[in-house]
């Protein structure tokens, strides 16, 4: 079946079989391969990706479902040339060691503070509870999404 | 972790959506899909053909009057977390939806498609029973309403019939004044709970309990209000001693499963203890 979308702002067309799940289109479609894949049934968050300005697992929507959507993956958050300030406080945080759960966990956490800029860190941690990390035990990825706060509160007033 | 195979339709009305479902018996309905894609991908379902309601209108409002409350099968539950007016509508329901699963989850999964899945430990159907809501179902020979309490049979398995798909939950109108409680013990934050209770009862003249109601998730074969219990509370004041009676007769009540992550008596030993500590909060939180 054919679908339109738009990929981080640019629109696509694909040819997918309806059985094929979004992540997997994202991945071998369209080769943007920022989008992890860990456990294929919603259970590890890895996956996530901003469908319409919410954040949503990939391997639990089929590619059929996005006709007409707008779509973020972890290859829209950032320019070529600069890290967004979420990226940045991961990176002064030490917020990942392996970075497979990495890109869901910048998805999950950029949609979180797009709407709630100002979520404490029981709000944060109650969201991120849909990722699973097996490398950094929560702290620092918890302090990064706390420190990033600031940049989306601003670009809340403009 | 690849589904079988399946054709895709996304029809406009539910008339369409109703006639494809009655032309295939291995059909199977998508809304969020939040239950039925890890079915696909585990193969547990293996669907001819998948209809996805995401075009049909009219499914995605919470309509809030003097009947009570209607939840449209589309309604997500980010949708009724953000509804501020469900605070006094119905508080029961907002802090019980507030514990479904994770936040991507949140974001798609649906109220139809929570109680056609009819998971025994899921919160919604648990609601809807404690609740006595009524379920709309339209099929081909047409609408039908059955009570929740009548809707579960068993894990899974329900009384629609094939060609039938939810449009609607009715819950019925919450008076101001009631005391309430959920409460759910999950091993890890967003799982699936090993039990659940959800109460709420008012209070007659002199405080005594009136019109109990006391239902359980994740105890039984299905989501189950304990008679027995309500009974027990309806006509008395809440105290020390009514609260460890009300906990020990539900302990007794429930059949709960054997399953890898607990053996029943645990279960009957947690539903004891939600119901202690559900009671107990109630006695002191009234809602608006």
């Amino acid at each position: 079946m054919q679908v339109n979308f738009k990929l981080n702002g640019t629109p696509v067309v694909v040819d997918v079989e309806p059985r094929m799940h979004l992540a997997d289109c994202l991945r071998d479609e369209l080769r943007q391969t920022g989008t992890h894949l860990g456990c294929e049934h919603g259970a590890c968050g890895a996956c996530t990706v901003i469908v319409d300005g919410a954040a949503v697992r990939a391997c639990l929507m089929l590619a059929v479902q996005v006709e007409g959507s707008s779509i973020v993956t972890v290859e829209g958050l950032s320019t070529e040339e600069a890290l967004t300030p979420l990226q940045t406080a991961f990176r002064k945080h030490h917020a990942l060691q392996c970075g497979f759960c990495t890109p869901g966990m910048l998805t999950t956490a950029h949609a979180l503070l797009t709407d709630e800029p100002d979520a404490d860190g029981d709000r944060i941690r109650a969201v991120l509870s849909g990722n699973l990390c097996r490398c950094t035990g929560y702290i620092p990825i918890v302090d990064a999404v706390l420190d990033a706060r600031a940049a989306y509160r601003k670009s809340d007033k403009r | 972790m690849k589904p079988a195979p399946f054709e895709y339709q996304a029809p406009a009305t539910l008339r369409e959506a109703v006639d494809l479902l009655a032309s295939d018996p291995e059909a199977m309905v998508i809304a969020g899909g939040q239950s039925l894609m890890p079915l696909l991908a585990l193969r547990l379902a293996t669907p001819s053909l998948l209809i996805d309601l995401r075009r049909v209108p009219g499914l995605d409002a919470i309509a809030i009057d003097d009947s009570g409350i209607r939840l449209g099968a589309r309604v997500r539950w980010r949708d009724i977390e953000d509804d501020r007016r469900l605070e006094t509508a119905h508080p029961l329901l907002r802090e019980t939806i507030a514990q479904v699963a994770h936040y991507q989850i949140r974001n798609r999964g649906t109220v139809g498609g929570s109680l056609a899945h009819a998971d025994p430990a899921a919160e919604l159907p648990g609601i809807a029973v404690t609740c006595d809501a009524e379920l709309t179902l339209v099929g081909v020979a047409g609408t039908r309403m059955v009570r929740a309490g009548d809707f579960f049979t068993g894990p899974l398995t329900t009384v629609r019939q094939h060609d039938e798909i939810i449009t609607e939950l009715h819950l019925p109108f919450w008076p101001s004044g009631r005391r309430w409680a959920f409460r759910e013990f999950a091993q890890r934050r967003g799982d699936f709970s090993l039990a659940g209770i959800a109460l709420f009862y008012g209070e007659d003249q002199e405080g005594r309990v009136a019109n109990a109601h006391v239902g359980v998730i994740g105890a039984c074969d299905r989501p189950q209000r304990l008679m027995e219990v309500e009974a027990l509370l309806n006509g008395r004041f809440i105290d020390e001693g009514l609260i460890r009676e009300a906990a020990e007769t539900s302990a007794r009540t429930v059949d709960p499963p054997e399953d890898l992550h607990v053996p029943a008596a645990y279960r009957r030993a947690l539903v004891a203890t939600l119901i202690e500590r559900g009671l107990r909060s109630a006695a002191q939180h009234r809602s608006a």
